[in-house]
């Protein structure tokens, strides 16, 4: 059906109005000529790349404070040919993973007692409130005389990072699960312990996400440190190393893996997020 | 649950539910002050009341979920109850939020049964988040019924649906109604979702039941029909609210 628009609506009730000024909407212009997006956004860091790649090559910077771009990659491709790169990635890797598995356990334990029940909560949250107030990192001088120099004291620090924020954000999560939903579950019959089961712990899973992400960061963070002090293996010895002979090439290829290392994390927690958060309209898997 | 105690009281009264002298306070706040209350097996009960006048209240300790009274309160043991607003497990699909709570594994025909039920039988492999505010309603409804409830709690379960998706949620739960034949409370303050649903109706103010009314017309109910028009506009007077615009 359509409408004559120009002719005046059929008499129904008339009131005594003026009639306002009309103006027109203009449709929008197409942007498809534009650049994409990621080209746009990738200028930047390419001008960045070339700009000391052409100080490097001309020598206005020199290898000993920053070896060109040319120069890390062939270096990395050397080290990664001689096996020291390797080597040293899975020595560091196995630290990550062995402080990673030790602060989940832990952190995500402390939060299921402390967020679940009363007791619990008075017995866990303020000391691990008060705890979490001392800079990690400051602990570096006690773990050594605790637990000496060999991996302990590395994998002791990178649980620490990953337990503190694992506790924080499903502690957090735990307590942010909707009273209406627990209610909701009370009516239907579920015990403590399936509420428990239905309700709170998926309702505390996105908390967990965010902490897992947290976590990963800070487990880098603490490894960096961890691996820069009395490491005799590891990327952070081999950036150690570096420094005492001024090989720039060597420190920079260290820092990339660092970063890689990062991104790869943070790909690994989106693909859990992708499947474990589905039901969150929310989210957009990209 | 609050009738574990008095699930044993063997029922000669004949009544599907019965509050003797219920008290209710929250600190100094008297919400419900020596109320008694009788509702008949199968009948469709509105208790009728503006906000804040204790008929939530009375609907949340019908359904166990506070405890802290004085008084006698005998309900049947298998109650439901749907909220305003749905209360579904986001993290559920459809089907797996109806039959949440029932005994061994998820039952998933009998979700099916129960969703095909309220007309929601497409909607089962769905996410909670991406239904409608009236499917999500109907999803709640079914949660409801698949307890075979003999007691159905209802707290202003149309309250948060536009205008056309209400009338039908109310259609649909007369006939959800006429078909289980269960006894049925439903809580609102809307005097036309009363005037065409109740077999009684109860008006509520301050804590006490003020009016209590038997409506005797015939169903399907016509919301233009004089007699419906007539009941709203006596109830609208019972609750304070009368005149035209």
């Amino acid at each position: 059906m359509s409408i004559d628009t120009d002719a005046p609506p059929p008499p129904a009730v008339t009131r005594d109005a003026p009639a306002p000024d009309l103006v027109a909407v203009a449709a929008r212009a197409g942007r498809s000529r534009r650049a994409p997006r990621w080209a746009r956004r990738s200028i930047a860091p390419l001008v960045l790349l070339a700009v000391w790649q052409v100080l490097g090559s001309t020598g206005a910077l020199s290898a000993q404070t920053l070896a060109a771009p040319s120069t890390v990659l062939g270096k990395a491709v050397t080290m990664t040919a001689d096996g020291t790169l390797p080597s040293a990635l899975a020595v560091s890797l196995q630290r990550v993973l062995c402080g990673l598995a030790l602060g989940s356990l832990v952190g995500v334990g402390l939060a299921l007692v402390a967020g679940l029940s009363r007791l619990g909560e008075d017995l866990v949250d303020a000391t691990v409130q008060m705890l979490r107030t001392v800079p990690f990192i400051g602990l570096i001088p006690l773990l050594i005389i605790w637990v000496g120099i060999g991996e302990a004291p590395k994998v002791a620090l990178i649980a620490m990072g990953v337990g503190f924020n694992l506790y924080l954000n499903v502690y957090a999560g735990i307590r942010s699960v909707d009273d209406a939903l627990v209610e909701a579950g009370r009516t239907l019959g579920l015990n403590r312990r399936q509420q428990i089961w239905h309700i709170v712990l998926p309702g505390a899973l996105p908390g967990l996400m965010t902490g897992l992400r947290y976590a990963l960061t800070v487990s880098w963070l603490a490894l960096v440190f961890g691996e820069t002090i009395n490491a005799d293996n590891g990327i952070g010895f081999l950036m150690n190393q570096a420094r005492e002979f001024f090989q720039t090439d060597v420190i920079v290829v260290c820092l990339l893996v660092y970063a890689l290392l990062g991104l790869l994390a943070d790909l690994i927690v989106r693909a859990l997020e992708r499947t474990l958060l589905s039901w969150r309209p929310t989210f957009s898997g990209t | 649950m609050a009738t574990d105690l008095q699930r044993n009281v063997r029922n000669s009264t004949g009544a599907a539910v019965l509050v003797r002298g219920l008290r209710k306070s929250f600190g100094p706040e008297v919400v419900l002050d020596g109320l008694d209350l009788r509702l008949e097996p199968g009948q469709f009960t509105v208790l009728l009341g503006a906000s804040g006048c204790g008929k939530s209240t009375l609907l949340r300790i019908l359904a166990g979920l506070d405890r802290e009274i004085d008084g006698e309160v005998l309900v049947p043991g298998r109650r439901a109850v749907a909220f305003q607003a749905p209360r579904l497990m986001p993290w559920k699909k459809v089907w797996r939020n109806v039959v949440l709570g029932l005994p061994g594994r998820p039952d998933r025909p009998l979700a099916d049964r129960v969703l095909a039920e309220v007309g929601l039988a497409h909607r089962a492999d769905a996410w909670p988040k991406t239904l409608s505010g009236g499917e999500a309603q109907r999803a709640a409804l079914a949660r409801a019924l698949v307890h075979e409830p003999e007691l159905l709690l209802l707290d202003e379960p149309f309250g948060a649906l536009d205008a056309l998706t209400r009338l039908r949620a109310q259609r649909l739960v007369a006939e959800v109604w006429e078909r289980r034949n269960c006894a049925v409370l439903l809580v609102t303050h809307d005097v036309e979702e009363a005037a065409l649903l109740a077999d009684r109706v109860l008006v509520m103010r301050a804590g006490a039941i003020v009016h209590d009314e038997p409506v005797d017309l015939a169903r399907p109910r016509d919301p233009a029909d004089p007699a419906v028009l007539r009941l709203r506009s006596s109830l609208l007077d019972r609750l304070g609210v009368s005149g035209p615009y």
